[in-house]
């Protein structure tokens, strides 16, 4: 079975200093990759990078920021691989669940920038 | 010299827009690029009152910013070891190209238009940055403008270019469908603007001729560098409106609707270029709100009096104004018109239906007073004239609105 482990904080909450941070994230990453239960996983630009769609009557809607609504459940992801935003929220879109509900869209991390 | 400072504000924001622009072409980094045009203006503010105005400020302000901008993405890039900022410093030398032909580069002006008004940013996020980086207006003058604190805007405008540098936002025009599609929040950052100009608040005089200029210059560019049929609307739109600007404010600062304006003091040649622009918008796409818009503003300045207005052409577009734009707006506008043609009993009746979904908003009761004026309701009118002013904030509209009230004072005793 694979199970997907949603990793939930207020952010820049840290209790450590981020090379403590990052080291202890790298020693879990390779303790559950020895262990063969790591099947890949990212971390996220913040979520003032975040950008929801909702498709209604055939147009798709944008909203500046994350998806807010406490009553909807989040239900499953995709990864996508796009050039830019757009083309992200353009696959967004065609997402079925658009339709009724909301998928938001966030960059995975780049450590390097 | 003889250039007062206060000129040179104006040049400064002139040319904001389009340096930065030019600058955007070295690096992605708005805040970097930002910060080197306002060093060539301290620049310019203590070198210009010595040397006088170069023959060409704009040329000579994006010299000194780009030298600027040369250092600061020098100072990074030691900072960072960055291959990439090393290798943008290096191109840097290789430009030949002299200033006034590298600062006017249309593309990248329309892509910081896009940029800044990309739909993945919240509207009054799109305005604030719109005012910044393109118009050059100043944090605290957005602030002021929105009733906000500088640092709330500040905070705004910070967030907004993270959201640009992080959240893989492309820095280019879209082409095709995507360009139609993307369209639709860059018009609508400038009517914002446009009607920002308009838009009550305390204390101030009606009309704010700045965003105004703004709002028309922006649409200028625009339509300049992307003759679209949607953008070609809203220009008329903006130039018809702004034609009869003059006209709504007295010179005591009170307002003045427009069957009470004196046309002679309409802008013609404002008329002329509108109507020009609207006609060749119209044949060239599909009809738009903009051009609806547009189209009853040209009927009213096209009737030399009041009286002679084509109340029924102006009817029959908001009525296509409905179909494409389903406002409870949009009816109250066609209900006032449906009373200047002489049938007040009816808007009146079509008003009663838009009582609920309108029931804050102002413009509703100031409509709906007049009507009940004309048709002898006067305590309805009474009631409906508190009602406009308790929720208007602008002192020159409750000025006007009182005197309006006033009038019925002998009818209801």
């Amino acid at each position: 079975m694979q199970f997907l482990a949603l990793i939930y904080s207020v952010e820049n909450s840290d209790d450590v200093d981020m090379p403590t941070l990052m080291a202890q994230y790298e020693a879990f990453s390779e303790e559950a990759g020895a262990a063969g239960v790591l099947a890949g996983g990212n971390a996220l630009e913040p979520v003032s990078t975040a950008t929801s769609i909702k498709v209604r009557n055939g147009s798709s809607n944008y909203t500046d920021g994350p998806f807010a609504e406490t009553k909807e459940q989040l239900g499953g992801y995709y990864m996508l691989e796009c050039a830019n935003l757009d083309e992200a929220l353009t696959w967004a879109s065609k997402i079925p669940t658009a339709r009724y509900g909301t998928i938001e869209v966030r960059p995975v991390m780049d450590f390097e920038d | 010299m003889s250039e007062a400072p206060h000129d040179w504000a104006l040049i400064f924001r002139a040319q904001f827009g389009s340096i930065l622009a030019a600058l955007m072409m070295h690096t992605r980094d708005i805040s970097l690029a930002e910060d080197a045009i306002q060093e060539s203006f301290l620049q310019a503010a203590e070198r210009w009152p010595v040397s006088g105005l170069p023959d060409n400020p704009g040329a000579w302000l994006f010299t000194v910013a780009k030298r600027r901008l040369f250092d600061l993405l020098r100072k990074s890039a030691v900072r960072h070891r960055s291959e990439n900022n090393e290798a943008i410093y290096t191109s840097l030398h290789d430009q030949n190209l002299c200033p006034e032909e590298e600062y006017a580069i249309p593309e990248e002006r329309l892509r910081l238009i896009f940029t800044c008004c990309h739909p993945a940013l919240s509207e009054n996020v799109r305005v604030a940055l719109t005012l910044k980086t393109l118009c050059g207006l100043s944090i605290k003058e957005i602030a002021r403008a929105f009733f906000s604190s500088s640092a709330a805007i500040e905070q705004r405008l910070t967030r907004a270019k993270q959201k640009i540098r992080k959240a893989g936002i492309a820095y280019e025009v879209p082409e095709g469908d995507a360009l139609v599609a993307r369209l639709p929040s860059v018009l609508s950052v400038i009517y914002l603007i446009y009607n920002e100009s308009y838009s009550a608040y305390e204390g101030q005089a009606l009309t704010r001729d700045d965003f105004a200029l703004e709002a028309i210059r922006l649409a200028r560019v625009l339509y300049h560098l992307l003759p679209h049929s949607q953008v070609g609307g809203l220009l008329a739109l903006l130039l018809l409106h702004d034609s009869r600007r003059c006209a709504r404010v007295s010179s005591r600062q009170s307002f003045i609707p427009l069957q009470a304006q004196d046309r002679s003091l309409w802008d013609q040649a404002l008329i002329l270029e509108g109507g020009e622009i609207l006609n060749r918008a119209i044949a060239e796409g599909a009809p738009d709100p903009y051009k609806i818009q547009a189209a009853i503003s040209a009927l009213h300045c096209e009737a030399v009096t009041w009286e002679e207005t084509h109340w029924a052409q102006i009817e029959l577009l908001y009525t296509s104004l409905y179909k494409l734009e389903p406002s409870p707006v949009v009816l109250l506008n066609q209900a006032v018109v449906v009373a200047n043609s002489g049938r007040a009993a009816l808007a009146f009746e079509r008003l009663q239906g838009l009582a609920g979904p309108l029931e804050r908003y102002q413009p509703f009761y100031a409509a709906r007073a007049d009507i009940a004026h004309t048709l002898g309701l006067y305590s309805q009118a009474s009631s409906d004239y508190l009602r406009a002013i308790k929720l208007t904030k602008n002192s020159v509209e409750i000025t006007y609105l009182e005197s309006q009230r006033a009038k019925l004072e002998s009818f209801l005793t």
